[in-house]
């Protein structure tokens, strides 16, 4: 039964290619377009370590107080030196790291080449074990290490291609800034995106992978400088980096894994504990007004997915819905236009089941074929989004098979969706009306 | 032209009447949304920055090997030389920041010494008596800086700021009056003296939290040296772009090796600087753009499939209209006004539909209100739109023969 009622589609539909062409383009079009603009969308709204974060926490301390609040109230959203180095001292989650961005340079081994600027991430040992950051050779540092601010270095894949052709280079040296760094472990690909162990500094999205991670001691011992953002209240009273640790001027991030209700409860506890006591010993003169969010309400909070990506994906929504519109107004002349037809079958016998599944078939087959077509503008478009946004946000969106799949649910899902008030029409033909006027 | 009798006749296409009206204020609804955005973002990014961006080029620097602050500043002070006399460089000076650059500093300046009490934010830039030659700017009253006025600061808490040149809307910030050459404001604990106003000079910042505070620039007599490492902004001379672009960062390397210049991104041209700047403004106003072309183009082909629909189901009723003596400019305008009345209902509630929309935008995104005139203009062109569409199909209807009438089916 089926094949007749193909059969029936496509001959309707070839007998008016005009309008079919029309309605095949008008679903392939609203498709495509929703379809461009959700890749960007799933691209930049992504869980970027789904099956930990909500048991990694930031926390955000006041240590500006009222003046330097902005209009929501919110405290700054990263951290002062002193306050970085008062919360690992006091270690009261599982794992937790401070961490901020360096840019040092490095010397390449080999006469003549000239020394590159490398960037990365200083952080505590716990960084590693807390994200789960993958290892393909050696690990990262020891609490050790942090402590005695050892001059050892994690460095990426991709550094380690390009400095030891891939090869397991656990133990060797590298030179940065000056002083030789013992090299203790080499990442496996870790692109996490947003980036959200650094927010602050990236604003959500990076296309270039941190190169080192180096212990956060040594790099404050060196007076490796921060390379990222730096937000200050007031002018720092005294010069240089040293000065900047003894400022309230916030730059470093910090992360905390607490596993449990009872862990969140007791942290947040802390933190309170913490400004209070800032507030007695005189550092304060405020109430507590700390935050603690985990991964995805901090990734929220901060605007991580540009308002742009989702005011564009609404707009395309809006689009598939006039298209909708469009096609059920001419699937709906359509069908009637062919009540006489309707009213010679249903007298002979069919029920209005029947006539529900012919029209459906038909509308399905638009659908179809306007899924193909959106196909095609879909990847277009992916492709396309790289000449229009910026490069570290396009380079995310691209075109896999769970994407093509979507395109043709969507289309062929929407077609029946719009063919159903005409299909509706159709099957309320009365046989009667129809052989008796013509 | 009598509306009664198409009043009439689109209650017997109820449904089809109200799809396309539907239609025609959904599209107006989002076609107005998405012409607001598109000049929003063509306001902001046409937004001129004040100096010569085609002739000028943007080095980010770093030296290798940690120098002292002594050193680092001998190392600009050479580094400036050696870009002076390439053959095609204008003129060149070190600073921290530049305009579209999004990074720099901003302090608050205001009449007192207080934090508190200031009156607006300002970037400020890094200058020496070399920078109003280089970036091409109008000096419109005081004096550019001298040499004996330019120092070395360690970093941005040892600046002396002992004489400013402000742009001129910062200076009209400041002193409406327009008596702000020579007076002192406050950056720091110390006060400032004007020493001259350029006309324009826009922030570093092109995202929003400076758009109140776009063209309030300051410049300081100071040049910093950190290991965060100098940038110079050049001035190349006409026709000269290409080779210095190619040829610089090997002129820095032969009269020093020690040091990085990213391959990527060490030397940019402003003009490209400024492309990067706006790129997700541009993209914005392209995509919809290209929505409003393909939202115009569905509706007035879905116009055009329905009118063709309907005046082909009522050929025998137009053959008996001009066979009872309708001419047929009758007919075509009777299809005309059917239009416009659909069209009409369909821009009311679109209207409606527009600024709801906007309100709910303003609401979650944060956008700005929309001026009416957007609807005012997108009535216009859905309702010509419509007129447009259904010509075609009502001069096939106008040209239906009388005889039709004899016809049976």
């Amino acid at each position: 039964m089926f094949s007749y009622y193909l059969e029936l589609a496509l001959r309707s539909l070839k007998r008016s290619p005009g309008l079919t062409l029309l309605m095949v383009l008008a679903i392939g079009f609203g498709v495509s377009a929703s379809m461009t603009t959700y890749s960007v969308f799933r691209a930049v709204s992504g869980d970027p370590i789904p099956w930990k974060s909500s048991q990694l926490f930031v926390p955000q301390i006041d240590m500006w107080g009222p003046a330097g609040r902005g209009a929501d109230g919110e405290p700054p959203n990263a951290l002062d030196y002193i306050d970085a180095v008062a919360l690992m001292r006091d270690h009261r989650a599982k794992l937790q790291s401070a961490s901020y961005r360096v840019a040092p340079t490095m010397e390449v081994p080999g006469s003549g080449r000239h020394p590159i600027s490398i960037s990365g991430h200083a952080v505590y040992s716990e960084f590693f074990p807390m994200l789960d950051v993958p290892f393909a050779y050696g690990s990262g540092w020891s609490v050790d290490a942090d402590t005695n601010q050892a001059a050892v270095v994690v460095i990426s894949g991709k550094l380690n291609q390009k400095m030891f052709d891939g090869q397991n280079s656990v133990g060797k040296t590298l030179d940065i800034g000056g002083k030789d760094y013992q090299i203790v472990g080499v990442l496996g690909k870790w692109d996490p995106q947003p980036r959200f162990y650094d927010v602050v500094d990236t604003g959500g999205f990076d296309t270039d992978t941190d190169d080192v991670f180096l212990p956060f001691t040594r790099a404050i011992a060196v007076n490796m400088n921060n390379a990222g953002n730096t937000s200050c209240n007031s002018n720092p009273a005294e010069a240089g980096f040293a000065g900047m640790q003894r400022s309230s001027c916030v730059w470093i991030e910090f992360m905390a894994e607490l596993d449990d209700a009872t862990a969140i409860q007791k942290y947040r506890e802390y933190l309170d504990g913490y400004a209070l006591a800032q507030k007695s010993a005189g550092r304060f003169t405020w109430a507590p007004n700390n935050r603690l969010r985990d991964v995805p309400a901090f990734l929220d909070n901060q605007h991580v997915v540009p308002s742009d990506t989702k005011v564009s994906l609404l707009v395309a929504l809006g689009l598939l819905i006039v298209c909708l519109v469009n096609t059920v107004g001419l699937l709906l002349a359509k069908f009637l236009r062919r009540s006489s037809e309707i009213g010679v079958r249903r007298a002979l016998g069919a029920p209005q089941a029947a006539i529900y599944a012919q029209f459906l078939t038909e509308a399905g087959i638009v659908g179809l074929a306007g899924g193909v077509v959106g196909l095609v503008f879909t990847a277009l478009g992916v492709l396309g989004v790289g000449m229009v946004l910026p490069k570290d946000i396009a380079a995310l969106a691209h075109v896999n098979f769970s994407l093509l799949l979507l395109t043709l649910v969507v289309a062929v899902i929407s077609a029946l969706l719009a063919g159903l008030y005409p299909t509706f029409r159709a099957s309320r033909v009365q046989p009667a009306w129809q052989l008796k006027s013509n | 032209m009598q509306i009664k009798p198409i009043l009439a006749a689109l209650r017997h296409h109820k449904s089809g009447t109200a799809l396309i009206a539907l239609q025609i204020a959904l599209t107006l609804a989002i076609v107005c949304n998405a012409l607001f955005i598109i000049r929003q973002r063509m306001a902001h990014l046409s937004r001129p920055t004040g100096v010569d961006e085609a002739s000028l080029l943007v080095i980010q620097n770093q030296w290798a090997g940690k120098p002292s602050t002594d050193e680092m500043s001998s190392l600009m002070a050479a580094d400036l030389a050696t870009l002076r006399q390439l053959p095609g460089v204008a003129d060149a000076y070190a600073t921290n920041a530049w305009p579209l650059g999004n990074g720099g500093i901003s302090f608050g300046m205001g009449y007192t010494p207080e934090k508190q009490a200031s009156v607006t934010s300002t970037a400020i830039y890094f200058a020496d008596q070399h920078t109003l030659p280089t970036l091409g700017l109008k000096l419109i009253a005081g004096r550019n800086f001298q040499a004996d006025e330019i120092r070395q600061a360690k970093d941005v808490s040892s600046m002396a700021l002992s004489e400013i040149i402000v742009t001129r809307d910062l200076a009209e910030k400041m002193f409406p009056r327009g008596d702000a050459l020579g007076k002192a404001v406050y950056l720091s604990a110390k006060p400032s003296t004007i020493v001259g106003i350029v006309e324009r000079m826009q922030v570093p910042w092109v995202y929003s939290f400076a758009d109140n505070w776009a063209e309030r620039s300051t410049l300081v007599p100071d040049q910093l040296s950190t290991l965060r490492g100098d940038n110079y902004v050049v001035r190349v001379k006409p026709g000269q772009m290409d080779a210095v672009f190619d040829g610089v960062s090997k002129a820095l390397f032969a009269a020093n090796r020690l040091r990085v210049i990213s391959p990527r991104d060490g030397v940019q041209r402003l003009s490209d600087v400024r492309t990067k700047a706006y790129k997700s403004d541009r993209g914005m106003a392209i995509m919809m753009g290209l929505i409003c072309v393909v939202l115009l183009a569905i509706t007035a082909a879905g116009i055009v499939g329905l009118t063709s629909f309907w005046v082909g189901q009522r050929r025998k009723q137009i053959g008996v209209r001009r066979a009872l003596g309708a001419t047929r400019r009758n007919i075509l305008d009777y299809f005309l006004t059917e239009n416009l009345l659909i069209s009409t209902g369909g821009v009311i509630v679109g209207s409606v539909l527009a600024v709801g929309l906007n309100l709910g935008l303003i609401a979650y995104f944060e956008l700005n209100r929309m001026p009416l005139a957007y609807v005012g203009v997108g009535v216009l062109v859905v309702l010509l739109l419509g007129q447009l569409a259904t010509l075609a199909p009502a001069l096939r209807a106008s040209r239906v023969s009388p005889v039709e009438a004899t016809r049976s089916v």
